[in-house]
């Protein structure tokens, strides 16, 4: 069927410069990791140029350190203040990008037809949410440098393997994305703008980031203590301010959530 | 020198809900230029969207370029171009850098800047998306619809809410993707835009198919014409009307004024001049007037607003 038979000039062919064969059809996917690049590439520059996403994932959490490391405003416990603050704000930049950040930007991606286009498009759609990951891992890389490098300056001293430190981030990267997804899949957008942010402001108040899970009534710190961003916050303070080796618990949590939430996503997705 | 089909629609349904909106759509579509033509909420996005692989027929079958578009997407989407409605866009992407994304997705894309030349879309520069005018986003969504070279593309709607100049670029675009063996099938309101560039026309009406044919056949098809001219007053209509061939009407309708009604053809023509010749009349304002598409269209689908 391809190539196709030529036709007789346009019966009314005045305009066109046509016949030339310029747009002759010659279709084709591009190579699979061409194509995952490229959309990986657009994917990482739509996030970076968008204001409102900086600031949920650059601006507050770089506040929130310099801030809480600097003045004493909440009882953080024994010890620097940094070695505290440090780990869960670092969990929150893991769930600024991968849940609240990768909602939003899906939620209007969905209402807006880009999905549906790139459905038409030679992308396959798990080549897309691939794209989507590698975006989410290269912006946490560049928060978690810039991150990392305050809180050296504030005189931070992390401890514990990177290891572990590496599996509890992305265990929570993988936790967030599919919590996003089954948000932006599911919500009309507006819903899940106000509800992606509503839920990162609850989560950083009572998720362990910033203020201490022992500062809850007794009651609450086991309920709070199964939310993803406590998991990570908690998992990533055993393992960086006090040394220990892989924290068991906080691992299956995240796993938990992680092949949960993935599932739901995977199940209830909606395109369009 | 009709090849194969390009799309094939058989006995397509298509529910929402308790609503019907395809109940039973024939439609085949070859190599050239097919338009789609029907009042709002008559189908048409629906069929369209079915080829593309966007809804799944709840019976019926649908084959593109001989490829079920749900089962075989991964084949058939490199292949096929598509222009949505409105929308598809990053709202903070460029024009250039979406186009430029969306090649390359494609192995073999069109020249991107020449591309963005020909469209007038070197003039959005570092704007994005959502502060475009319609124009520019249609003109974008076209672009990217024709970039990646497909053997066919889908446009729905792609000069509505377009300036006379936008809408003339797209047509120039369409006939050179024509000319240069590429099918389109193109949804319109626009009759004019029809009889322009379609080769074949189907008439879609409460999820069917009412009507096939080049614009030509449509207008032919059935339609009287009439054949209109002046000349002095109290000229003999019976006399005209002998001289004519069977089934046609002639009276003065004012005073000097003439009007023949009938499948109205060149021979026609020069039977009314030769009896005016005969009858020493030199008739001024001579016209033949043609159904249009539009006629037709209003005929089949009836002249109440829909929804």
């Amino acid at each position: 069927m391809n190539p196709v038979n030529p036709v007789d000039p346009a019966p009314t062919g005045a305009g066109g410069t046509g016949g030339t064969g310029a747009y002759a059809p010659k279709p084709g996917a591009a190579p699979l990791p061409r194509m995952i690049a490229a959309q990986a590439v657009l994917e990482t520059k739509m996030l970076l140029r968008n204001g409102e996403q900086l600031l949920l994932t650059v601006v507050i959490p770089t506040l929130l350190l310099v801030l809480f490391s600097t003045v004493d405003i909440v009882d953080t416990g024994a010890g620097e203040a940094v070695d505290f603050l440090a780990p869960g704000v670092l969990a929150l930049a893991v769930m600024s990008t991968a849940f609240t950040g990768q909602a939003i930007a899906t939620g209007f991606e969905r209402r807006y037809g880009v999905l549906k286009r790139l459905a038409a498009s030679p992308l396959p759609r798990w080549a897309l949410m691939t794209a989507k990951t590698l975006s989410v891992l290269v912006t946490e890389v560049l928060q978690i440098t810039l991150l990392t490098v305050i809180a050296f300056a504030l005189g931070w001293s992390p401890q514990g393997s990177p290891f572990a430190v590496l599996l509890l981030l992305v265990l929570g990267t993988a936790a967030f994305s599919g919590l996003g997804l089954l948000m932006a899949g599911t919500l009309r957008a507006e819903a899940t703008l106000a509800a992606a942010n509503l839920v990162f402001l609850l989560l950083l108040v009572g998720g362990g980031v910033v203020v201490p899970l022992e500062n809850f009534p007794a009651g609450a710190q086991g309920v709070l203590g199964l939310l993803p961003v406590s998991a990570l916050s908690e998992g990533l303070r055993d393992v960086l301010q006090d040394g220990a080796g892989l924290p068991w618990t906080q691992v299956a949590i995240l796993t938990a959530w992680a092949v949960a939430g993935l599932a739901a996503a995977g199940r209830f997705f909606r395109w369009e | 020198m009709r090849s194969e089909p390009v799309v094939q629609v058989q006995a397509l349904v298509k529910r929402y809900g308790t609503k019907t909106a395809v109940d039973g759509l024939d439609l085949v579509a070859r190599q050239g230029v097919t338009a789609v033509l029907g009042p709002n909420g008559a189908g048409k996005t629906t069929t369209v969207e079915t080829c593309e692989g966007y809804r799944r027929p709840d019976s019926g079958t649908v084959r593109v370029l001989g490829l079920d578009p749900v089962r075989e997407s991964a084949a058939l989407r490199p292949r096929v171009g598509v222009m949505l409605q409105s929308g598809g866009v990053y709202s903070g992407a460029r024009a250039d850098e979406m186009l430029r994304h969306t090649a390359r997705l494609h192995a073999h894309p069109l020249d991107v800047d020449a591309l963005i030349e020909r469209l007038g879309l070197g003039s959005c520069g570092r704007t994005t998306y959502r502060r475009l005018s319609g124009g520019q986003q249609q003109r974008l969504a076209l672009a990217m619809a024709v970039v990646g070279r497909p053997e066919l593309v889908f446009l729905d709607e792609p000069t509505a809410g377009l300036d006379p100049q936008a809408r003339r670029a797209t047509w120039d675009l369409v006939r050179d993707l024509r000319a240069d063996g590429v099918s389109v099938i193109l949804t319109t309101h626009h009759m004019d835009e029809a009889e322009q560039l379609a080769d074949d026309v189907a008439i879609i009406d409460a999820g069917r198919v009412v009507a096939q044919g080049s614009p030509e056949e449509l207008c032919r098809g059935g339609a009287e014409n009439t054949l209109r001219f002046s000349g002095r007053p109290g000229l003999d209509v019976v006399s005209l009307l002998k001289a004519l061939p069977p089934d046609f009407r002639a009276d003065e309708p004012a005073p000097g004024s003439y009007r023949v009604v009938g499948e109205v053809d060149p021979h026609l023509l020069a039977t009314v001049t030769s009896w005016c010749a005969q009858h020493g009349v030199l008739p001024d304002r001579i016209s033949v007037e043609r159904h249009t598409l539009e006629d037709v269209f209003l005929e089949l689908t009836g002249k109440e607003l829909r929804s």
